[in-house]
């Protein structure tokens, strides 16, 4: 049930980074500008050459459409060449699946319902909020209904109220059984809303764990360079620098 | 429902046999029998319908998916520079007098466009990206270019100039089941290509990173391109020289009755762009013009212009 990195090295980028991430667990990778966050996540989904290994096995000697089946990938640019509508957005990631139109559509609608797209089905992206744009890309891979969900930054652009129900959206995921990793920039985000975080620095893993245990304003210190504290209840914290 | 594909084919079956009565003679279906009605209509004008419809739909649907490849509304398969290079071997059959024997034209033609898609896949390699593969193409294009004008610059004689520029702007004129034969078989595999590459072009909706995610296979989806736009359009000018803009304007007229997605595209597009060439072309037919009738490529690059123009000003009006 893991997906793991192994010693991965891309110059100026990544400098033997290993990470294993589980599933059931929202991990968030976290690291300063250019710590090489996106290209760990873009390597676990298989976009680049590199030791990753889903439940043992390399993910370079899984066809293609297989590794998508299993791993949906949202990337960071929340590009869409085309004013598609919601559903047939969310259609687009039943692409690696060969199932019949029924099928599909069974997927794209349990993905529009756990996202609260359902009203929104027809209308077209050009015509949707900054939230609900995240939502329809995120029902996207939801549709693909992959067992893992890598998202790069996916609450950028978002205001805190769609943030949090992502977030939250995220979570439930997890407990359902998918593995979650996203790259996220908010400490207090990582603090309060994910299970493990890896905190990457200069292209290598810094530190790893719990979030509890792994931010402690020593590190932040160590990593951000950023003297900082804790403030507030568990699971309701902030960061005060 | 948006379904333009059967009002689309609706409106070609009306318009094939229509297209068949207009002309320089006009035949009319109840009237007095026309002389040479017969040969009129399967030797001249039965052929030159259907070479319409084949490099109508060839433009079209390869249009759409260039649009689609490149995700961008004002991409065309002239991009990849295998007009112009199909458009230099054609001259060169001139320049070098190959042209007078049968078939020497169209198989001069199709060697340029093989040469482009060879030039492509060398340059373009492996994992190319697509704008590095779209600047490839512009290069070549351009190299086309100049050796186009240089052979014509240094044309060996006056007949053989004058024949290279008639015959650069493409034209249905005179073109019977023989060039059918040569343009249909790989226009239709074109088409059956583009088909295949329909999902992939799908997923390339999301950007590169998003469709490779999907289980996209980026050089594969090249390849398919590059073969289905070269037999279509090497293939097209090979037997009507450079007709224009059928690829940039259709997939924009039949998008908003689709949901948008290029693979939705591809048959409206190819039914529309044979339903324009049919009708533009029989247009050229009735136009009086002294000295002969209207070349189609020209009639399309007039209509085509304004068009491109409309579409920049209205990109630029959302943008602002």
């Amino acid at each position: 049930m893991t997906l793991a990195a192994h010693d991965l090295h891309f110059p100026g980028r990544l400098a033997g980074a290993s990470a294993a991430f589980r599933r059931g667990h929202v991990t968030a990778i976290l690291g300063p500008n250019g710590a090489g966050k996106s290209t760990l996540l873009a390597a676990l989904a298989g976009l680049l050459p590199g030791a990753v290994t889903l439940e043992g096995t390399p993910l370079a000697t899984l066809a293609p459409q297989m590794r998508a089946r299993r791993i949906g990938y949202l990337p960071q640019s929340g590009e869409v060449a085309w004013n598609l509508d919601v559903e047939t957005l969310a259609t687009l990631g039943r692409l690696p699946h060969r199932t019949g139109p029924a099928e599909n559509a069974q997927a794209v609608d349990a993905a529009l319902s756990a996202l609260d797209l359902n009203a929104l089905r027809h209308r077209p992206l050009a015509k949707l909020s900054g939230g609900e744009r995240a939502r329809a890309l995120l029902a996207r891979v939801l549709a693909g209904q992959p067992d893992w969900i890598l998202a790069d930054e996916p609450l950028a652009s978002l205001d805190l109220a769609h943030q949090q129900a992502l977030l939250a959206r995220f979570r439930a995921l997890a407990d359902a059984g998918a593995g979650v990793v996203l790259v996220l920039h908010d400490l207090a985000q990582a603090m309060n809303h994910a299970t493990h975080v890896v905190v990457l620095q200069n292209g290598t893993v810094a530190a790893s764990g719990p979030p509890a245990a792994v931010l402690t304003p020593g590190l932040i210190d160590m990593v951000w360079g950023l003297k900082a504290r804790w403030l507030g209840e568990p699971g309701a914290q902030a960061l005060a620098y | 429902m948006k379904r333009p594909i059967v009002p689309l084919a609706l409106a070609l079956l009306i318009a094939l046999p229509l297209s068949l009565l207009a002309g320089q003679v006009w035949i009319a279906p109840f009237a007095a029998p026309v002389k040479n009605a017969v040969p009129i209509l399967m030797q001249l004008r039965l052929p030159r319908a259907v070479l319409a419809l084949v490099l109508g739909a060839g433009l079209g649907a390869s249009g759409a998916a260039m649009q689609g490849y490149l995700r961008n509304p004002l991409a065309d398969p002239g991009l990849f520079g295998i007009a112009p290079m199909a458009a230099l071997g054609a001259v060169l059959s001139f320049y070098t007098g190959f042209a007078v024997q049968p078939f020497a034209l169209p198989a001069f033609a199709l060697v340029g466009a093989g040469g482009a898609m060879l030039l492509l896949g060398l340059i373009a390699g492996r994992a190319a990206s697509v704008a590095l593969f779209t600047l490839a193409g512009m290069m070549i294009a351009s190299l086309a270019g100049a050796l186009t004008s240089l052979a014509i610059s240094l044309s060996p004689n006056p007949f053989a100039l004058s024949e290279i520029v008639t015959w650069l702007m493409g034209a249905l004129a005179d073109r019977g089941w023989h060039e059918v034969a040569i343009a249909a078989p790989p226009t239709l595999l074109g088409l059956v290509l583009l088909a295949r590459a329909g999902p992939s072009l799908d997923a390339l909706t999301l950007g590169e990173a998003a469709a490779r995610s999907l289980g996209v296979d980026p050089a594969r989806l090249q390849a398919l391109m590059v073969i289905s736009t070269g037999l279509i359009v090497g293939s097209g000018v090979a037997v009507a020289g450079i007709i224009g803009f059928v690829g940039l304007m259709v997939p924009h007229m039949v998008r908003p009755f689709t949901d948008q997605r290029p693979s939705s595209l591809l048959l409206p597009s190819a039914l529309a762009g044979a339903l324009l060439l049919l009708l533009a072309d029989c247009l050229c037919r009735v136009v009086p013009l002294a000295g002969g009738e209207l070349r189609l490529g020209i009639a399309l690059s007039l209509a085509g212009a304004p068009f491109f123009l409309r579409l920049l000003l209205r990109m630029r009006s959302r943008l602002a």
